[in-house]
């Protein structure tokens, strides 16, 4: 993975450097709720505007205490799903009775793409990573170029843009789960209607101090009996 | 064969304003704790100010990853130090260090706008302003970063800096009291918040003085 080339600006090197991303998955939402975090990611891997994959899991544990989403490339996913087993690996070897708990895996992902961006090689992902320890609990997100944030409820890509707005009017302390999913559910169905690259196939995964689950991959229903689709073109004579 | 360019950045603004003030036992660091990207709010409650030694701050506005980088640096760079030496580093060491670790990524710059507040080995307040590779200055007050062209020539307005041209040099530290200063600072932000997108949510203030350190907080405007 590591080229051998001497110099950055050498063209051997740059056939090694990420230039843009291929296989890509969309938005990624996480709250914090009553019990934990609440996360949420569809199934698709879209390869530019083809939906490619529609499969594709983009939310998965990590260590005991953590649950990481990934939009971007998928390829660089794996990479960094790769990068967090060396890490709990060699976390769980020290057999001194302690875990890694998602701030300091957060921290850890932070770094590895902060690196990666300052060696112009990044990692084409936007991660979110949610989880409890010892009662506490932590949501966070970083960027492919190294920007981190925590906060009650995080989102990446189109759900930066869609679903921040509904979370920051309707997310509330001490949200019960089913209220959470039902939010949950609200902002993915509004991007399924609003970004392209969504598909009707997701997953909603919960992160308590028992543990992770991640649910069976499931539809939303749509509504598409506007009366304005019904008859679309009432009002369109005399227009251009 | 023209090479390809990135289509990426590595740079990114992620916006804020930091003010700092000098006085004659203390000294007041503020910074406003919202972080954007774009016309995005990410985050409302993001702090942009480090407790680098006991009685030194440094407030950073610019490209939230750099600024952290650097805050670890300089967190990690201070440990050492009290290892080495057996004392926390006075604030002009700091001053120095920050410098020369602003200069040393010259050719690929910490985006970051700093300004370091603290009070000197005689316990009065001082102020040092930076720009991102590093060129910096003893001053008696500044702002940087997406605010502080609203509130620097307010701040020249209303503590009446002597003019750096003057022999014998008359010193910038201002006369107002702890309180007043605090003021003034709340003043500046609610200011900023009315014009500057970038700046608002909500206004952290750092203030050192003898007794130690000090948190305030004040709401500002959320739009």
């Amino acid at each position: 993975m590591e080229n051998s080339s001497y110099s950055l600006l050498s063209s051997e090197a740059d056939s090694q450097r990420t230039l843009y991303p291929y296989v890509t998955g969309t938005s990624v939402i996480g709250i914090k709720y009553k019990d934990g975090i609440l996360m949420v990611a569809d199934m698709g891997g879209s390869y530019g505007s083809t939906l490619r994959y529609k499969s594709v899991e983009r939310m998965k544990p990590v260590g005991k205490h953590s649950l990481i989403g990934a939009s971007g490339e998928i390829s660089d996913f794996q990479e960094i799903l790769r990068y967090l087993d060396e890490l709990t690996l060699n976390d769980s070897m020290w057999d001194d009775g302690n875990s890694l708990g998602p701030k300091e895996v957060h921290n850890y992902l932070t770094r590895v793409m902060y690196n990666r961006r300052n060696k112009f090689n990044p990692l084409w992902n936007s991660l979110v990573l949610g989880g409890v320890k010892n009662g506490q609990k932590y949501l966070g997100t970083v960027n492919m170029i190294g920007v981190h944030y925590e906060d009650n409820h995080v989102a990446t890509g189109f759900g930066n843009h869609l679903a921040r707005p509904i979370l920051r009017d309707e997310w509330h302390e001490n949200l019960s789960f089913e209220d959470g999913v039902k939010l949950l559910e609200k902002c993915m169905r509004v991007l399924l209607y609003r970004d392209r690259s969504a598909v009707n196939k997701l997953q909603i995964a919960k992160i308590t101090d028992e543990g992770v689950t991640i649910s069976q991959p499931y539809s939303l229903k749509t509504f598409w009996n506007f009366s304005a689709f019904q008859n679309p073109t009432v009002g369109a004579e005399g227009s251009w | 064969m023209t090479k390809e360019h990135a289509n990426w950045s590595p740079y990114d603004n992620n916006g804020g304003t930091c003010v700092a003030i000098a006085g004659a036992e203390y000294c007041v660091v503020a910074a406003d704790t919202r972080m954007s990207s774009g016309y995005n709010i990410l985050t409302r409650d993001y702090s942009k100010i480090a407790q680098l030694a006991d009685k030194c701050s440094m407030a950073s506005s610019g490209f939230q990853a750099d600024v952290r980088a650097l805050q670890k640096h300089l967190e990690a760079r201070h440990l050492i130090y009290q290892h080495q030496h057996n004392k926390q580093m006075s604030t002009p060491a700091m001053a120095q260090l920050l410098s020369n670790t602003l200069y040393y990524k010259r050719f690929f710059p910490y985006y970051a706008f700093n300004v370091l507040g603290g009070l000197d080995s005689q316990g009065k307040g001082c102020v040092f302003t930076y720009d991102a590779v590093g060129s910096y200055e003893r001053v008696g007050y500044s702002s940087q970063g997406s605010g502080s062209t609203l509130i620097m020539p307010f701040l020249d307005n209303q503590l009446k800096s002597p003019s750096p041209l003057l022999l014998p040099a008359k010193d910038a530290v201002t006369p107002l009291s702890e309180s007043e200063a605090i003021d003034l600072v709340k003043t500046c932000f609610a200011s900023a918040t009315e014009r500057d997108i970038y700046t608002g949510d909500k206004l952290e203030i750092v203030i050192l003085n003898a007794e130690g350190i000090r948190r305030e907080y004040m709401e500002l405007r959320k739009d």
